[in-house]
């Protein structure tokens, strides 16, 4: 084990490269802004251990990476969010506190920790409008960048973002956009992958018109039947050519 | 570890701590000045000692009563400090959850004060843990945020609640009452808290019966808080003229609904007409015939 002097250079070059390596190696996740609202859609077996989760009334947190510590993180938000809303009012509480707020917590980890937490967190508040929809990623070095429409997060992410580019519009539907993100997560992992069930996915929605609280997971029946939806909605939209 | 760091921000540790998923006892560590002001670690005494609450509005009547598949809660609307009207529109019967509901009798400052930490309490836990808690297990919790309240309760601060709502094991309404020392009781049928509750509890005996609609029930706790107000100078009855009425709740596996201002306004309207002709309200049959 090397002893002595270390630039601060390397200590951060380190701990970013042994960070990076790992993320690539994580599953990617989506973020979509679409008509009904904000949809979050994840390849996850588990049906208990979840990436995405309320914050509050129209804000929710979405992570990919090492579980016990993105829960971590989920937790501290809910009670920095809670804590917020109960010392101010409710409608203080924004995404975009809240993504200052993991910046600085990730930024001090990744600092003073000897190993910083490999997570990619996104906050995302639904607006009246979906230009008013906010979304936010944060990273494990505590830098945040502002995104619009729809986030890619974990290891494959530019080659997912680049099928949702393809396709995206704010103005989709729900199953469209649902159709568009399960296109965008086949392609990673084992090319020719089959699409991914119900059972492997987890899928959640910050409903637009939702009074209170927005945040909704879907699961059973509700998530196949938007399976369905989105299997039709991609066939409709798939070849213009053969309608005539 | 918990409160400000130097720079007055809240120190990340106190979060990031794995800790219970009670917001209360998160509170009580990380931030203790935000909690109801007379639960502070330190037990600091109400200014001026049991004098203070000549100036604290208090005084209320708040009942409760069950119906097949959920259950009612209604609250009357005045506020007192002495012999004076504090307020004529206060609400006393808030939505704790989606399930349940908090009605507050006593010291309002505080009672309010209590209801909002409760209901943070109970989104907090379910955000946490992803599932809501039993209605038992809010009835418990409420009953400690009422026992962390007794030092002031000593000093005349008092605060108590009256807790109903939908238990979806048992599929049906529920209603708790507490004391100052945080006892929890179930109660059956019906319930009443505050100072006129002595009177609308009369009233409920007489006219409550078993199997009764939902409708019903709005009706007979209408007619025990208009009973409550015609004795208990701290009981405000309906306000027609202004149309403040009682707030009237209902939790069923539908989730909780406050009766709008207009529901209100009928059901009111229904007893003050029918108290037009008979001022002391419906009369109960004697059961036994005399012979």
């Amino acid at each position: 084990m090397p002893f002595g002097y270390v630039s601060p250079e390397q200590v951060m070059k380190d701990k970013a490269d042994y960070v990076q390596r790992r993320i690539t190696q994580i599953r990617s996740g989506v973020v979509l802004s679409c008509e009904a609202g904000i949809l979050f859609v994840a390849p996850n077996a588990y049906r208990a251990l979840r990436k995405f989760s309320e914050l509050y009334d129209r804000i929710a947190f979405a992570a990919v990476g090492r579980y016990p510590e993105f829960e971590t993180l989920r937790k501290a938000g809910v009670r920095y969010a809670d804590m917020t809303g109960y010392q101010y009012d409710r409608r203080d509480v924004t995404a975009r506190g809240l993504a200052d707020w993991y910046a600085q917590v990730l930024g001090s980890l990744f600092t003073e920790s000897p190993k910083p937490y490999e997570v990619e967190i996104v906050v995302a508040e639904v607006g009246k409008t979906v230009d008013e929809d906010e979304l936010y990623r944060i990273i494990f070095d505590g830098s945040v960048a502002e995104e619009h429409g729809f986030v890619v997060m974990g290891g494959q992410a530019d080659r997912v973002a680049a099928v949702i580019k393809e396709q995206y519009s704010a103005s989709m539907g729900l199953p469209a956009a649902m159709h568009l993100a399960i296109a965008s997560l086949a392609g990673q992992g084992s090319a020719g992958a089959e699409p991914l069930t119900s059972g492997e996915l987890e899928v959640a929605l910050l409903e637009r018109d939702r009074p209170h609280r927005a945040f909704r997971r879907i699961i059973g029946t509700r998530l196949d039947a938007l399976l369905a939806e989105a299997r039709a909605n991609g066939g409709e939209t798939a070849s213009p050519a053969d309608a005539g | 570890m918990g409160g400000f760091e130097p720079q007055g921000r809240w120190q990340a540790g106190a979060f990031l701590a794995a800790g219970s998923s009670s917001f209360a006892d998160f509170l009580t560590m990380a931030a203790p000045d935000l909690l109801p002001r007379a639960q502070h670690a330190d037990g600091q005494a109400a200014p001026g000692g049991g004098g203070a609450t000549a100036g604290l509005a208090h005084g209320t009547t708040i009942v409760s009563a069950v119906f097949d598949g959920g259950v009612v809660m209604a609250g009357d609307r005045r506020a007192t400090a002495g012999n004076l009207i504090a307020q004529r529109d206060l609400e006393k019967v808030f939505r704790s959850d989606e399930y349940s509901c908090v009605g507050i009798a006593g010291a309002a400052g505080i009672g309010v004060d209590l209801v909002r930490l409760f209901a943070v309490e109970l989104e907090h836990y379910e955000k946490l843990e992803g599932r809501s808690l039993s209605l038992e297990g809010k009835a418990n919790r409420l009953a400690g945020l009422v026992k962390a309240n007794l030092g002031a309760a000593m000093q005349g601060l008092v605060a108590v609640p009256l807790l109903a709502g939908y238990d979806e094991e048992t599929a049906s309404g529920r209603i708790f009452s507490f004391d100052v020392v945080g006892g929890k009781y179930e109660e059956q049928r019906f319930a009443g808290i505050g100072s006129g509750s002595v009177f609308a509890r009369g009233s409920l005996k007489k006219l409550y019966r078993d199997g009764m609609t939902a409708q019903d029930v709005v009706l007979v706790l209408m007619q025990a808080l208009y009973d409550a107000a015609d004795d208990d100078s701290a009981t405000g009855g309906p306000d027609m003229s202004r149309r403040i009425y009682p707030v009237v709740a209902t939790v069923t596996q539908d989730g909780y609904r406050r009766l709008t201002e207009d529901e209100a306004g009928r059901y009111a309207e229904t007893v003050i007409t029918e108290r037009m002709r008979l001022p002391d309200g419906p009369a109960a049959p004697l059961g036994i015939t005399a012979s």
